[in-house]
């Protein structure tokens, strides 16, 4: 989106800041509160304990894989599934014994579940009128909507006339229409192509920078989250697993399963040698080299830890370098030219497998590494992390 | 596949026609001025005037009609409730029989449940004197049992079909129970709900067996009509009978399967 | 096609597992009037109307309104109940080698022309659930169009068709292929035409169902393999249509053992089916406690089957 198309749309406001963080900030009250939440069905457990709080205008994101229990989190949040124990707090009521109806919370479904019967003008001010709100009111706001979300001019249209975008795109306006102070979406951007999945994840971002929401997005597409996210929490087997910001979930992952489960990473296996306040040392065998990395852990002593170590941020060349420590040796076995990166597949002396991307910032790249080449791998002390989990 | 779409195709040729033999029959003689079956007389109204003229007849359709309006309206508003009661009520003691109650009917034989039925009148009369003889109520409540078996059956399986969400995003959106009922789950089991009404009517416009046990004495159906006649040898009344029956049947089902191939070809213009 | 009539999808219904568990009961104060009416008059006039068969099937008949013993006699002066319980009915339905032919005769009619529907019907379903588009939506309305008309009238038209002077007799005998008319009506083979006529519709609806959701893809790979036409149909299609096999096949089989109405037009007196004898024992000899006890063993023959439906039914997901 341009400048002038976001200036153009209604309900602009150019003076709105960006969303303070306010999870950063101690003392700040929480706008949505798990407390405890555990959801049983007969002896299966989806939702083990959970304890989760989320601030005004974030746009956090519950990443899993399935089966992982998001969203059935999400679903308690609206009302559909009562928890087994737990509270769960909205602007500090509590939501306990509420029905949907009467939830001050709004939810746009994956399949969208437009009304087929009705219009997409009678879909998107179905819930006004269950408010009570006078029709003139009704139209006005829902004109409005419908021309934030450029469906204007299709308003008197049923939804099986609509294309599987224009059908999203009512179903956001009738989600957000009643102005709700939460908004959950589940697997939005599932059913849309990839170029209407950038798009809408940009405008997503946008309307609810422009309307102060508070988003809550369900998804299994790591991407989605880090492009979308002010904060992720990764939930895995009823567990959320790591909650943080994209940067801080992917550069300091807190267990293997987020490490892999976020882009792609390289796991060193290997016995603490130096274990210090502000550094570590590993003797890896897979490595083949000595792993020094520049934060401290607290582990037992002589524990079996992983250094996970993100396939960009390693060097590759064909000398060897001044360093000894973070420091490899290996074959090219595979070479992948993706357009922009190159991957590289490059087996070790320990016979272990180490992925590394690297830009082609040159036009030359491919001449400079085939197949079959000695090489050198190597990286600064503060690209990896150590994982004791 | 030449070979096989040639057998199929003679094997299922020769189904439909044995399907429609006795019906174009019965349609060819309604209009044959003879009596007697195999000798045509050439064409004629005439069966069809004796059949307006003949009470008997026409007093028997009127009964039967009404009887099959009110069971038809009666079934459809008990079968959808329990329609509902079995796909979106959850868990609930009774759940089991219920549903056994709703799909013993579909397959019991008649003459079980006419006989069932005229002896529960009968105890029923004998200790609170209600229902007071057999008559119109009784053969009402026997259709209408019968018939909320196949329209609970039809709803269940639209319902079990519908995107629950649906109902979960009017009710998001702040609808209560009752207004998400009528405003959004009715008009999305309509189509069910309208055949399940004209099952109903069917099966009890057509019913014989369970009205003759649990008809009184002074009633007589229009399939008991029809059956004490047809005991005794043809007669050529009740040919017009089945044709203007069938007519009714083609035209309903003709602007059904319109209706159906033009909601199919609108949802395909996208 | 779900609007059609509710026979052929009673399994989809019982197989459905509903997975949100009373979504709609904590909220909903209507939620115990919508599933007490329909259970109550259930109850009352379905249910206990078997009850009411069961007790006086112990009686006897009486001339008396109504025509049977009471099974309770209260005596007013000593003050104690006198149970009753007639099992000469039981007795005779057992010693009279009649009722066990007619028994038996019904099970055997009803199973031959199950049978029969079966293979009549098969090769229509088949058709249609190839058949695209609008060519399938007119051969469906031609397998509804019968179902929706009168049975009655459907089953009085093979009357006059099988007489000694019908028309089927009339082709054949300016076919030359007989020289006199043959006795068509009043016999078994008319009762069989009949029920297999009348319930083909019953047959046809499960099969379909089954057999539109058939992946077509599956016989390619059998052929791709190795298997001829007739293999692939017998290895292949079938077993994978079995579901809608044993619906339809119950579906036609239960009714048709209690049948009525198709015998007593069609077939001769020595056309021996249960439903008859239960009609002539109630209305000919007024006998309702004997008409209570065939019902009885009936229900006990046909609870297995019935039963069985339900399970198979329940089981698989597809019908």
């Amino acid at each position: 989106m341009t400048a002038s198309d976001k200036a153009s749309r209604p309900n602009y406001n150019p003076l709105t800041k960006p969303a303070p963080e306010l999870w950063r900030d101690p003392d700040a009250t929480p706008f949505v509160v798990f407390d405890g939440i555990t959801k049983k069905f007969d002896d299966f457990t989806a939702v083990d304990n959970i304890s989760l709080n989320i601030y005004k205008r974030e746009l956090f994101c519950l990443l899993g894989g399935s089966g992982s229990g998001k969203s059935t989190l999400l679903r308690m949040l609206a009302g559909f599934e009562q928890p087994t124990s737990g509270r769960i707090l909205i602007d500090g009521v509590d939501m306990a014994g509420i029905p949907p109806w009467n939830r001050p919370v709004n939810m746009m479904f994956q399949s969208y579940a437009l009304f087929p019967h009705l219009t997409v003008e009678n879909n998107v001010g179905f819930g006004l009128r269950r408010e009570g709100m006078a029709e003139a009111d009704v139209k006005r706001r829902v004109k409005d909507i419908l021309d934030m979300v450029q469906m204007g001019h299709l308003a008197r249209r049923k939804p099986h006339q609509l294309s599987g975008g224009q059908r999203q795109r009512v179903a956001l306006a009738r989600s957000l229409v009643k102005r709700p102070k939460l908004l959950l979406l589940d697997e939005p951007l599932g059913a849309l192509d990839k170029k209407l999945r950038e798009e809408t994840q940009f405008e997503l971002m946008n309307i609810q920078d422009e309307l102060g929401v508070t988003f809550i997005v369900v998804t299994h597409d790591q991407e989605e989250a880090m492009t979308l996210a002010t904060r992720i929490g990764v939930m895995n087997n009823g567990e959320v697993v790591q909650v943080g910001e994209p940067h801080d979930i992917y550069e300091y992952p807190g267990s293997r399963y987020v490490a892999q489960f976020i882009g792609s990473v390289n796991l060193l296996e290997g016995q603490v040698i130096v274990d210090e306040a502000d550094e570590v040392k590993i003797q890896s065998a897979d490595a083949g080299c000595i792993l020094h990395v520049n934060h401290g852990i607290s582990c037992a002593p002589n524990q079996t830890v992983h250094v996970a170590l993100r396939p960009e941020k390693i060097q590759i060349s064909h000398h060897a370098p001044e360093q000894t420590e973070n420091c490899m040796q290996g074959v090219i076995e595979d070479i992948a030219y993706m357009g922009s990166l190159s991957v590289f597949r490059v087996r070790l002396n320990s016979g272990k497998e180490i992925r590394v991307t690297q830009p082609n910032f040159a036009r030359d790249m491919g001449a400079r590494f085939t197949w079959e080449d000695r090489v050198y791998l190597h990286w600064d002390i503060d690209s990896s992390v150590v994982l004791t989990v | 596949m030449q070979r096989r779409s040639y057998f199929l195709n003679i094997s299922a040729t020769l189904g439909f026609i044995f399907l429609y033999i006795p019906i174009i029959s019965l349609i060819i003689y309604s209009f044959n001025k003879s009596k007697l079956v195999t000798v045509w007389g050439g064409w004629s109204w005439q069966w069809y005037v004796e059949l307006f003229k003949n009470d008997q007849i026409m007093d028997a359709a009127m009964l039967s009609i009404k009887i099959a309006f009110i069971s038809a309206c009666l079934a459809v508003v008990l079968g959808t409730m329990a329609g509902f009661a079995l796909t979106r009520m959850g868990r609930f003691r009774g759940k089991m029989l219920l549903s056994g109650w709703i799909s013993a009917p579909l397959v019991m034989p008649e003459v079980i449940t006419g006989l069932s039925l005229l002896l529960l009148f009968v105890a029923m009369e004998s200790m609170f004197g209600w229902p007071a003889g057999r008559g119109t109520l009784t053969i009402i409540i026997a259709h209408t049992t019968f018939c909320m078996a196949y329209v609970a059956v039809i709803v269940q399986s639209r319902l079990s079909d519908m995107d629950e969400s649906l109902e979960e995003a009017a009710m998001d959106l702040g609808a209560k129970p009752s207004t998400l009922f009528f405003l959004v789950t009715l008009p999305l089991i309509a189509p069910a709900i309208i055949s399940g009404w004209l099952l109903s009517f069917t099966l009890s416009l057509d019913d014989l067996v369970i009205a003759s046990f649990v008809a009184g004495p002074g009633d007589s159906t229009l399939p008991m009509v029809i059956f004490s006649k047809v005991r005794l040898g043809i007669t050529p009344e009740i040919n017009a009978l089945a044709t203007l029956m069938i007519a009714v049947v083609a035209v309903g089902v003709v602007v059904a399967m319109l209706q159906l191939r033009r909601t199919e070809k609108s949802r395909v213009e996208e | 096609m779900s609007k059609l009539p509710g026979y052929a999808l009673v399994g989809r219904i019982l197989a459905r597992r509903n997975l949100t568990f009373n979504r709609f009961a904590a909220f909903n104060p209507g939620r115990k009037a919508v599933i007490s009416i329909p259970f109550f008059w259930l109850a009352v006039f379905f249910f206990i109307p078997f009850l009411v068969v069961f007790k006086i099937s112990f009686s006897e008949s009486d001339i008396a309104i109504p025509p049977y013993t009471s099974l309770f006699t209260w005596d007013a002066d000593e003050a104690y109940a006198t149970l009753t319980l007639y099992l000469g009915n039981y007795a005779y339905l057992i010693e009279d080698s009649f009722y066990l032919d007619a028994y038996l005769s019904s099970i055997k009619i009803a199973a031959i022309s199950t049978i029969i529907t079966l293979i009549v019907g098969f090769p229509m379903a088949y058709l249609i659930a190839r058949s695209q588009g609008s060519k399938r939506l007119i051969l469906l309305s031609l397998v509804i169009l019968p179902f929706w008309t009168s049975f009655l009238l459907r089953v009085y038209a093979w009357m006059a068709l099988l007489k000694k002077n019908g028309v089927v007799n009339d082709m054949l005998m300016a076919l030359g292929m007989i020289d006199e008319p043959v006795r068509m009506l009043q016999t078994d083979f008319a009762v069989y035409i009949g029920i297999v006529y009348t319930y083909l519709p019953f047959m046809i609806l499960p099969l379909y169902a089954v057999l539109e959701k058939m992946d077509l893809t599956l016989i390619e790979a059998a052929e791709d393999l190795g298997c001829h036409p007739i293999q692939s149909f017998f290895l292949v299609t079938v077993p994978l249509a079995m579901p809608g096999i044993v619906a339809g096949c119950l579906l036609v089989f239960i009714p048709v053992v209690g049948e009525y109405v198709i015998p007593a037009l069609l077939g001769g007196s020595d056309t021996l089916m249960i439903g008859r004898v239960l009609w002539d024992e109630f209305s000919l000899n007024r006998n309702w406690p004997m008409a209570s006890a065939v019902a009885i063993v009936m229900l006990v023959v046909l609870v297995l089957p019935i039963m069985f439906l339900r399970n198979r039914v329940g089981n698989k997901e597809s019908i």
